[in-house]
């Protein structure tokens, strides 16, 4: 026995609605008009679908919903809310296709309605959520940029008769704040700081450490001129300082001479600086230093050295030699190798150091990379 | 290519271009641009951000307003070399032929504007059809129906099999717009007020107008025909704010005539 099609229709679990090319409803069934509480004579060849929901759905309806039924045949899921005789809006999905009649030339549009209250409220949960979640990531990244910003100096002070060549990369796509580190100030009439450093970890946890060492190492060298003295009054800081993390660094103290700068430095766990001379002779300076922020009552060594024109002297961070690719290091060989190699223009050295790097890992660190190399200039 | 161009019709005859409005993509025009390739040069294309333009070329901060669609417009027009052009846009297309006309008067030779509103806000006497919660609504409902939007795309990319491709893409991408670039066109093509740029047209427009608009109802066509200096202006009997879809042979019959005279 073939159930009553009236019934089929009539009392199908959703609205079911007929309208023509210009939205005139030619067919509905009792669901759909219970679900609009009106009428079938108020409705059936007197009302267009789009009179029915709101104003904004009505330009929906005629800037997406029909354009896209007139090239497709059919749409899918449409959010619309329908307009109450008294305002009350109920959200529906809608889901159409055309029904070609012998009759008209244009075909119609049938339509099934289901009420999707709950639905509703859940996905406004969920945009409301997915906002805010990408405007708290979009404030996080510029949060992490200005305060990388405010890690590394733009541009180093302009200094006579020394040239300085700094270069930072932070790891990855570049948004995250890194705990390399440099800085270059001044001392004193004739006398210049140049510090370079990491500290362990990334992020914002790291980031606070990185500010912390650096602001101290300004400090610090205000009344201290012994680079290791310094290290030494950095660690017992550090040490006293609420973090679990430690750091490494190289301090370099720059005296002005006649036509040459007299270098005094130190390192605490940090690669040694390369030094270059005039016949492109490339060797460490200097010994080196515990971790700081690890042991207490260490004792960091300074070392001296007359930086003459001609010779340079290159900083670095493990981003360097420990970069990596697949599992193979960069090394100190391969270093050593590109600065004998190089032009000894400060600019070229630094820049080509980062470039090489950054193609060894297919221009993808996953470590940052902080370089500096000074110079000292020959008088005109 | 930025705005997904596409040439056809004579080469060495007058240029028609035709602007696609809020919502869809150049497609819109499939049944009226055919039947001037015959007589004219005819270029489809895409506004940034919509269709199959691209996408990188959308920035927010300069598609804030009008103009840079306007000047887009002008742009696309000189690097293919066109002059003399009839301008025919659809829907919120219409002011940026309006805004394109006035920064480049030698450029146009004629605008067709098919369903213009310079305001659709009303404001004091004057009736654009909606207020500005109206508006609002329509933007959150934008946002209820991205729900899904990313996932006919994704079948374009991987072909839809057993289907022309050249179908599933047009339907993949048709009206189908990335949700944060169709809410900010949604947000520039109703808050924007053209009403005082109107007076600046100088070339010949056509004003077509569908009796029963529901966007941009019979005043809001009549004012912009009262407003631009030369303007003539077709009724079409029909419904809807689409009359290229929905009534495509009177609409066809309004440009040629416009076009010949």
């Amino acid at each position: 026995m073939r159930i009553d099609p009236a019934e089929l229709f009539d009392e199908a679990p959703c609205g079911y609605v007929v309208f023509d090319r210009d939205g005139l409803i030619v067919e509905a069934n009792e669901a759909f008009l219970r679900l609009l509480g009106l009428p079938r004579d108020e409705v059936v060849l007197v009302r267009s679908f789009p009179s029915l929901v709101t104003v904004g759905g009505r330009i929906f309806f005629d800037t997406h919903l029909m354009p896209m039924l007139d090239l497709s045949g059919r749409v899918s899921e449409v959010a619309l809310e329908l307009l109450g005789p008294d305002g009350e809006r109920t959200p529906i999905l809608l889901t159409a296709n055309l029904l070609r009649t012998a009759t008209r030339d244009a075909p119609l549009v049938r339509a099934i309605v289901f009420v999707a209250r709950d639905r509703r409220r859940y996905e406004t949960e969920l945009l409301r959520a997915k906002l805010a979640a990408e405007e708290a990531r979009a404030h996080a990244d510029a949060l992490a940029e200005s305060l990388q910003q405010t890690l590394i100096p733009p541009t180093p002070p302009a200094i006579e008769g020394l040239a300085v060549a700094p270069a930072y990369r932070p790891a990855g796509d570049g948004r995250e704040v890194g705990g390399d580190f440099y800085d270059v100030f001044q001392v004193g009439p004739e006398a210049w700081l140049v510090v370079l450093g990491d500290v362990c970890g990334k992020g914002i946890p790291a980031a606070t450490v990185t500010t912390f060492v650096r602001h101290t190492v300004r400090a610090l060298a205000m009344r201290c001129s012994d680079p290791g003295e310094l290290l030494g009054q950095l660690d017992t800081a550090l040490s006293l300082y609420p973090t679990d993390r430690f750091c490494t660094v190289v301090v370099l103290r720059l005296e002005r001479g006649s036509n040459h700068w007299v270098l005094t430095g130190s390192a605490g766990g940090h690669p040694l600086p390369l030094l270059r001379d005039a016949r492109g002779e490339v060797r460490e300076l200097g010994c080196p230093g515990p971790l700081i922020g690890v042991l207490r009552h260490v004792v960091f060594t300074t070392f001296q050295h007359v930086l003459r024109p001609g010779e340079t002297l290159t900083l670095f961070t493990d981003g360097v030699t420990e970069a990596r690719r697949e599992s193979e290091l960069y090394g100190a060989e391969r270093l050593v190798d590109l600065l004998t190699r190089s032009d000894p223009d400060p600019a070229v050295i630094t820049a080509t150091i980062v470039d090489e790097v950054l193609r060894f890992q297919d221009g993808n660190p996953r470590d940052d990379i902080a370089v500096v190399t000074i110079a000292a200039q020959a008088r005109p | 290519m930025r705005h997904h161009v596409v040439v056809s019709g004579r080469a060495d005859a007058q240029p028609m271009v035709f602007a696609h409005g809020f919502g869809c993509d150049q497609s819109m025009w499939r049944l009226v641009a055919p039947t001037f390739e015959a007589t004219h040069r005819v270029v489809l294309f895409d506004l940034v951000g919509a269709g199959n333009s691209d996408l990188s070329a959308y920035d927010p901060a300069r598609y804030d307003r009008l103009d840079q669609h306007a000047a887009d417009v002008v742009e696309l027009c000189r690097e293919l070399g066109l002059e003399n052009v009839i301008f025919v846009g659809h829907s919120v297309s219409t002011m940026i032929g309006v805004l394109a006309q006035i920064a480049a008067p030698d450029l146009f030779d004629k605008l067709v504007l098919v369903g213009p509103s310079a305001r659709y806000i009303d404001d004091g006497d004057y009736v654009g059809g909606f207020s500005s919660s109206d508006i609002a609504d329509l933007l959150e409902l934008m946002d209820s129906n991205h729900l899904g939007w990313q996932d006919p795309l994704a079948a374009t990319v991987m072909g839809t099999p057993g289907r022309p491709e050249l179908k599933s893409e047009l339907e993949a991408s048709f009206c189908r717009t990335r949700p944060d670039i169709a809410r900010q066109f949604a947000g520039v093509t109703f808050l924007s007020d053209n009403r005082s740029d109107l007076a600046r047209v100088t070339a010949p427009t056509l004003v077509v107008q569908t009796l029963n608009d529901s966007i941009a109802p019979v005043s809001v066509g009549e004012f912009v025909r009262d407003s631009i200096p030369s303007a003539t202006y077709a009724l079409i009997d029909g419904s809807g704010h689409c009359p290229q879809l929905s009534a495509p042979a009177p609409t066809i019959a309004a440009i040629e005539a416009f076009v010949r005279s």
